[in-house]
């Protein structure tokens, strides 16, 4: 382990949904290169503590990159500098002293600052709850092996899965579309033979409610994939597309 | 009081069966009158709730997450276990029931294993039909692979993340109920309380996390899916918020707790590496099928692990059993690592840490194809420790990692308290005293799509529940009590941080009951913490109110529980004289150094009754019988 630094944090506090937000500043010593950029916070937290002040709150869990919660908008980028790496995975060590770095929350109109840097995602979850499944009663499927699929497309399928729904995809669009987690789901759901039967329903409940949620348009500049801690392609995008005309059409 | 575990008479192949005839069940059209609340939307909470909504039932899901997809089933790496015997190659309901109660060191109940071997298969096909990617063979049919613990490849699996995608096929399948308005999600709740009235669990008492407020949600019954308690240790693969405060305060309430001791260390977990480590992470134990596991033979040896020549090298497992080497069970490999790093092998900065070492297999396969099979696992050990496991071995350190204790529950899962069900991780019932690999998911979803379904229509179908709403006294008791409790521990005022309490707490865990325990140790640590919790509600600093978001105080609630649930663990490990697969007890070892159980006098569940803080809790004992897996020492040599 090299020595310690020294940083200046740049970071948006805000009390509550209806308060009006500013940046707050802070120099924090002492943090280590081997420190997860979440521990970094850690320890500003525990001299806000020590000194009676509030803690930033931050939305975390995993720290293993997988559950989605951390959401971080770090000098203008979601989850920071890396490509393919959550807030959580990013380390001090991508840093050096005397670095000044900014912290906010996804910026999107659908998802409100609940406090300091915690957004409400929960249009995610009425998203899905507008088609992203299959409908299949517990008990009632048939053997896992009665329909085969090809390596490919169930690897494809995958893929597309992976999306962890932190909505970094959305925070990252210049129109705060959700194209790209829609996108996900529809295309896992429209290649494996499983999501067939409900395919067209799926794809127009979700867009409809992705509208609803006021999530914007997608105007190609694939800013969301780029900033995808999962690297979602955007040819899920196409797929979304080429499902929704499907939809239409039929 | 006494246990009943209600296990069903009749041969172990048809008790499951039986009991599902002999149980009452409620008629389509009445189901609509019972509220169920489900505590936790992990794979079990999620799976719970989605199945009781189909059926009929109405559902209220509690999480404290802002949804259930960020549930920590989602960090679960390597797969799920089902004996379809796809491979051919000798599986079955039995050989599956048969290894789990091996592997548990024969400290599980054998009925409810043989159960959850039975619905297992079932699982697999509910989760392809949901569009859970597993992986595929070139024919289009599924893929398995084998894990630790078993001769037969029975684990399904989604690349490194199984979990994710099993927890987001119970996810889709709840958020389809909450679309259709059977199921009433409420996000970022936490329960603090369980509300037990003419003796039975008829609601909790949450705290909105957002604004502070206490809500109190009533029902028929409880069930609380809640997951493990490892964080008691600070310092664990669990994800940050993973808490015990619900099976506490429940525990608190009357359920009792079967085995807290049962604590299980995974030996492929990237090191500590400073102090202000908030979490361990853990790299998939399949690791260990082409890494070899070496110390320095000198002690205390600083030069670079290239630089140390093969000579001076000890392939300690590969010495110790030649017939497993690296490939030994969790606990044994565990143990070993931290035996070599004591002795002073230990390697890196802290000396925490033996090496995991590819390059042979590098030499013999090529980088590209380790990169294939292992490359996700590579990737992320060098986005954390900044090294790169392809040039020179990687560090690696056992870590805790997940809690076989947890609430009592009988064959019906249901716990001490009438209409308290326990479901997943939070209960104690069926990996025994050690969890084999890939066995968590396989419970967790047995537990909430093909288990509960059942029973607890038999327990609604049974009993009589009198109205009651959230104004009733029981309610209004549970909610003083609670907003009291966090007015307490606001108006501490001290000087100390919950999280450097939590550390505290921790180290004293990981010391004296961690992966080496003992009499003397244990008996310190006995009168350690105690005065820690003394310490923490005389010093811990909370700030912020409690009628806003406040993540200090939610973690001060979490760590009042883990200091009091510490205790209990401590205790458990004391009485628990013998050797059984997590639990070392250092007395008890044979002359190899392997766990040494004592049947004759230790073949129970120790389930613990509170009796009040800072009064010792009252024992009660369920005994084990084993019918048809004889138990045996394990041998791996």
């Amino acid at each position: 382990m090299s020595g310690t630094m020294t940083i200046t944090l740049n970071v948006w506090r805000q009390r509550d949904r209806n308060s009006e937000g500013r940046f707050a500043l802070y120099t924090l010593p002492n943090v280590s290169p081997d420190m997860s950029f979440l521990e970094m916070l850690d320890l500003l937290n525990l001299d806000l503590v020590r000194k009676g002040e509030e803690a930033i709150a931050f939305d975390h869990d995993c720290r293993e990159g997988i559950c989605g919660t951390c959401s971080l908008y770090i000098n203008g980028r979601a989850h920071g500098p890396l490509k393919g790496v959550t807030a959580c995975q990013l380390h001090m060590r991508t840093f050096h002293d005397g670095d000044s770095i900014t912290i906010e929350p996804w910026r999107a109109k659908p998802f409100p600052v609940i406090r300091d840097l915690v957004v409400d995602r929960s249009a995610f979850d009425r998203i899905m709850a507008a088609g992203g499944f299959v409908s299949v009663r517990t008990g009632g499927a048939p053997d896992a092996n009665t329909i085969p699929i090809p390596k490919p497309v169930a690897e494809e399928a995958m893929d597309a899965a992976a999306c962890i729904g932190c909505g970094a995809c959305v925070a990252a669009c210049k129109n705060g579309s959700a194209m790209l987690f829609v996108a996900a789901k529809v295309s896992q759901l429209a290649l494996l033979p499983q999501g067939h039967a409900e395919r067209a329903r799926r794809v127009e409940s979700m867009v409809a409610q992705m509208d609803a949620e006021g999530f914007g348009a997608c105007s190609n500049t694939y800013a969301c994939e780029a900033e995808c801690p999962k690297q979602i392609s955007v040819t899920h995008i196409a797929r979304l597309n080429s499902e929704y005309l499907r939809a239409n059409l039929t | 009081m006494t246990l009943d575990s209600k296990i069903p008479a009749g041969p172990i192949e048809q008790k499951w069966d039986n009991h599902r005839f002999a149980m009452k069940l409620v008629n389509p059209a009445n189901k609509r009158k019972y509220h169920i609340i489900v505590v936790g939307t992990g794979l079990a909470g999620a799976s719970a709730a989605a199945s009781l909504a189909e059926l009929g039932y109405r559902v209220t899901a509690l999480s404290y997450h802002e949804s259930p997809r960020r549930a920590h089933s989602i960090s679960a790496q390597g797969g799920i276990n089902a004996p379809k015997n796809y491979p051919n190659d000798g599986d079955s309901v039995y050989r599956l029931f048969y290894d789990t109660v091996k592997g548990g060191d024969y400290r599980a109940r054998e009925a409810n294993v043989y159960r959850l071997s039975q619905v297992s298969n079932a699982i697999i096909d509910q989760c392809v039909a949901q569009g859970v990617p597993f992986a595929r063979e070139y024919g289009g049919l599924l893929d398995n692979r084998s894990f630790g613990g078993a001769q037969v490849s029975r684990t399904f699996y989604a690349r490194g993340q199984t979990g994710q995608q099993l927890l987001l096929g119970a996810y889709s399948a709840l958020m389809r109920q909450v679309g259709l308005g059977t199921v009433k999600f409420y996000e970022r709740r936490e329960m603090l309380d369980l509300v037990v009235a003419d003796g039975k669990a008829r609601g909790v008492i949450a705290r909105n996390m957002v604004d502070g407020r206490l809500e109190s949600y009533d029902g028929d019954a409880v069930i609380l899916a809640t997951g493990g308690y490892s964080n008691v240790f600070f310092l664990s693969t669990n994800a940050k918020m993973c808490n015990a405060t619900a099976t506490w305060r429940a525990h608190k309430r009357g359920a009792l707790f079967g085995n807290p001791c049962f604590t299980q260390i995974h030996p492929t977990c990237i090191p500590v590496a400073s102090e202000h480590q908030s979490k361990l992470t853990l790299m998939s134990e399949s690791l260990r099928n082409d890494g070899r596991i070496w110390v320095p033979k000198a002690k205390a040896d600083k030069r670079a692990p290239n630089q140390i020549p093969e000579e001076e090298r000890d392939y300690y497992l590969e010495r110790l059993y030649p017939s497993f080497g690296n490939l030994v069970p969790r606990d044994v490999a565990s143990r070993r690592a931290k035996e070599m790093c004591d002795k002073g092998h230990g390697v890196g900065t802290t000396g925490l840490a033996v090496y995991l070492d590819f390059s042979d297999t590098i030499k013999r396969n090529g980088k590209a194809w380790v990169a294939e099979k292992y490359g996700n696992l590579f990737d992320m050990y060098k986005q954390i420790t900044g090294e790169d496991g392809y040039e020179s071995p990687m560090r690696i350190y056992p870590a805790v990692h997940y809690t076989m204790g947890g609430l009592w529950v009988d064959y019906n899962l249901m716990g001490t308290i009438p209409g308290l069900f326990v479901l997943g991780e939070a209960n104690f019932s069926d990996h025994g005293a050690n969890r084999l690999g890939a066995s968590a998911l396989m419970q967790g979803l047995a537990d909430g799509y093909f288990i509960i379904p059942y029973t607890i229509g038999d327990y609604l179908a049974s009993n009589k529940f009198p109205k009651l709403d959230a104004g009733a006294p029981a309610f209004k008791d549970a909610e003083t009590s609670v907003a009291d409790l966090t007015k307490k521990l606001i108006a501490v005022r001290g000087k100390t941080p919950v999280d450097v309490l939590h550390k505290e707490l921790g180290k004293i865990m990981w010391e004296y009951c961690g992966m080496g325990r003992n009499s003397a140790g244990l008996k310190k640590a006995l009168a350690l913490i105690p005065a820690l919790r003394e310490r923490f509600w005389k010093d811990v600093t909370i700030t912020g109110s409690a009628d806003a978001f406040n993540q200090e105080l939610e973690k001060a609630h979490r760590l009042a529980d883990f200091l009091e649930l510490a205790e209990l663990i401590v205790r458990d490990a004391l009485l628990r004289d013998e050797s059984c697969g997590g639990h070392f007890r250092e007395e008890h070892q044979t002359e190899e150094g392997e766990a040494k159980r004592n049947d004759t006098k230790f073949s129970f569940v120790a389930a613990w009754e509170f009796a009040g803080t800072n009064r010792p809790p009252k024992l009660h004992k369920e005994p084990l019988k084993f019918d048809y897996v004889k138990p045996s020492q394990r041998s791996y040599k």
